[in-house]
């Protein structure tokens, strides 16, 4: 019985692995996505002088799983007139492709080493990485236009008509700023993307993409946060002229799909922005400042114990009782973390990579609670008129430079 | 029956009946999603022998970027579903026939080439990006930047006539 088991399980290993890989990775994109709400909506509030979400659990920490619920229990009426198999078939095109795209990114350089197998962080490692996702952006454009022109209904047909456009404007910069990069990596595979930035690791944060990629790297940004249609570039779901959008005639959990969607573009962004420009998973520090590796010890621990002091205080019996619980478990995390050099050797990349993620998640909200919407005549001549030329010219600057020094 | 077999029949079979589809369709946007089918079921059998670029510049330029642009005219246009028409007398007399002997053409032909497609596909190498780079803008630069020349006259031409239209219509 064990003999036919574990016989099993080295010859199907890889496909084992595979498939509890993105089972684990869809579980924690889509808590990631619901906590990214609450973040978003607490950053927003704080910055327009509110206190957000704080009635459902301490610091409305539960109010995620509260509206997930709420999806979930929702009505779902189909409006009349809908083209019925566009209608739903548009939301799952677009949280599915924006979910195959976050399989792409590699989360870490090392494999964890399970009873001699590698397993690598990240599902697949492609050598067309990067083109793959192009080719997933590429088609995520359909779940917006077909959700718009399938509703029978105008608003949603305007912001269906606008996302499409907006999306083939800004998916040729898009393309474009991230060929300085590719000359310089010489591959599409995001690890060697980052192992390139790597060679001179001594250097720390100076050998990373982004300053020889300057022009470049704020392109890519701009043309990103077009394509995943949020402010300053929300105009298919403009609700001060459009209701909603795209998604005004789609409730419960199809209009969840939708919301689900945006934030895993927004994560993948994220990723891509970190592991192109900014080293990926390489510590900003230079290679041989060794005592950097307890950083994220002496980040866990203080959060830690701020959450346990701050949990005592808490107005609410349920969250003097949870808040102390957490912070322990944070302070025992980076506890365990100076204890396991080896635990701890293997999260820096990870650390790293995750924290960088975070910084451009954060200023994803940032612009929003910021920056007011461009009027569409502005958006489609930046995107044209600048955005297009100066990616152009990087690429003819970066390549000139490329063959002047000769490699 | 082994696995590529397999996965190539199945792409087939997605590939041919999203074809199909895109003419039974009665709608533009269906005809135009079955269109995408197709392509992507293309650019999957492109993969299957090994060419990862030639698969996602398929599925960029045709099942982003082109398909978008129809679907995007389709509906700025508010095109409704088509009405169906007693075929003409052409084409019920002649279009079978025709469409017959155009595919024994094409099966005969490819019947004739069966060994070498075998062969094409069996050594398949996987052409490495950098190999299809070095082609195409080292041994074939001239005839790609002609095309690329030519693709600029034709954006030109329509730039030229969309111009003069809307002179027309200020005067």
């Amino acid at each position: 019985m064990i003999d036919s088991l574990t016989q099993f399980l080295n010859e199907h290993w890889d496909l084992i692995i595979s498939l509890v890989k993105i089972m684990l990775l869809v579980f924690i994109v889509l808590t990631v996505n619901a906590y990214l709400t609450w973040f978003e909506r607490k950053v927003v509030a704080h910055m327009q002088s509110r206190w957000g979400p704080h009635r459902v659990g301490p610091h409305g920490l539960l109010q995620p799983a509260a509206d997930g619920l709420k999806f979930l229990l929702k009505e779902d009426p189909t409006p009349n007139g809908v083209d019925k198999f566009t209608y739903y078939l548009a939301p799952l095109m677009a949280l599915a492709l924006a979910l195959t795209s976050i399989a792409i990114i590699p989360f870490g350089p090392d494999p964890i080493v399970l009873l001699g197998h590698k397993i690598y962080l990240g599902i697949v490692d492609l050598n067309i990485g990067l083109l793959a996702l192009f080719a997933i952006t590429a088609l995520s454009v359909y779940g917006v236009a077909l959700a718009g022109w399938s509703s029978n209904s105008k608003y949603p047909l305007l912001g269906g008509l606008r996302s499409s456009a907006q999306m083939v404007s800004y998916e040729l910069a898009l393309t474009m700023s991230v060929v300085g990069v590719l000359l310089m990596a010489g591959s599409f595979s995001l690890r060697d993307i980052i192992n390139v930035q790597a060679l001179h690791a001594e250097r720390g944060l100076f050998a990373w993409n982004v300053f020889p990629q300057i022009l470049g790297f704020l392109c890519f940004f701009i043309a990103a946060v077009a394509e995943t249609n949020r402010v300053p570039f929300d105009l298919p779901e403009a609700e001060s002229e459009l209701v909603a959008g795209f998604h005004t005639e789609y409730s419960s959990f199809k209009f969840a799909m939708f919301f689900i969607a945006e934030y895993t573009s927004m994560i993948t962004v994220s990723s891509l922005c970190a592991i192109m420009f900014f080293g990926g998973w390489l510590s900003p520090f230079p290679l041989s400042w060794t005592f950097t590796h307890y950083l994220p010890s002496l980040i866990l621990i203080p959060f830690g114990l701020w959450v346990i002091w701050d949990g005592i205080r808490y107005e609410t019996i349920f969250g003097r009782i949870i808040l102390p619980g957490v912070g322990t478990v944070i302070t025992l995390i980076g506890a365990v973390l100076i204890a396991l050099p080896v635990v701890n050797e293997f999260i820096q990349g990870p650390f790293w990579l995750l924290s960088k993620i975070f910084v451009f998640l954060f200023i994803y909200v940032w612009m929003r609670g910021t920056l007011p919407r461009f009027r569409y005549d502005q958006l489609m001549s930046f995107g044209w008129k600048l955005l297009l030329p100066v990616s152009l010219a990087n690429v003819v600057i970066t390549a000139t430079i490329i063959m002047l020094r000769g490699h | 029956m082994n696995v590529p077999l397999i996965v190539f029949f199945a792409l087939a079979a997605i590939a041919v009946l999203g074809a199909i589809s895109l003419i039974l369709q009665r709608h533009p946007i269906h005809s135009a999603l079955s269109l995408i089918v197709v392509m992507v079921a293309l650019a999957g059998l492109y993969l299957l022998m090994g060419a990862e670029f030639v698969a996602a510049a398929q599925i960029i330029v045709y099942g982003g970027a082109i398909m978008v642009l129809f679907v995007f005219v389709i509906m700025l246009l508010n095109a409704g579903a088509e009405e169906r028409t007693s075929f003409s007398s052409l084409a019920k007399f002649a279009g079978l026939p025709l469409a017959i002997a155009l595919m024994g053409c094409l099966a005969a032909a490819v019947a004739g080439s069966s060994e070498r497609v075998q062969v094409a596909a069996q050594s398949g190498a996987p052409a490495p990006t950098k190999v299809l780079a070095s082609q195409l803008f080292q041994e074939f630069v001239y005839p790609f930047e002609l095309t690329s020349f030519l693709i600029l006259v034709a954006i030109v031409g329509a730039m030229v006539l969309a111009q003069r239209d809307s002179k027309e219509s200020h005067l």
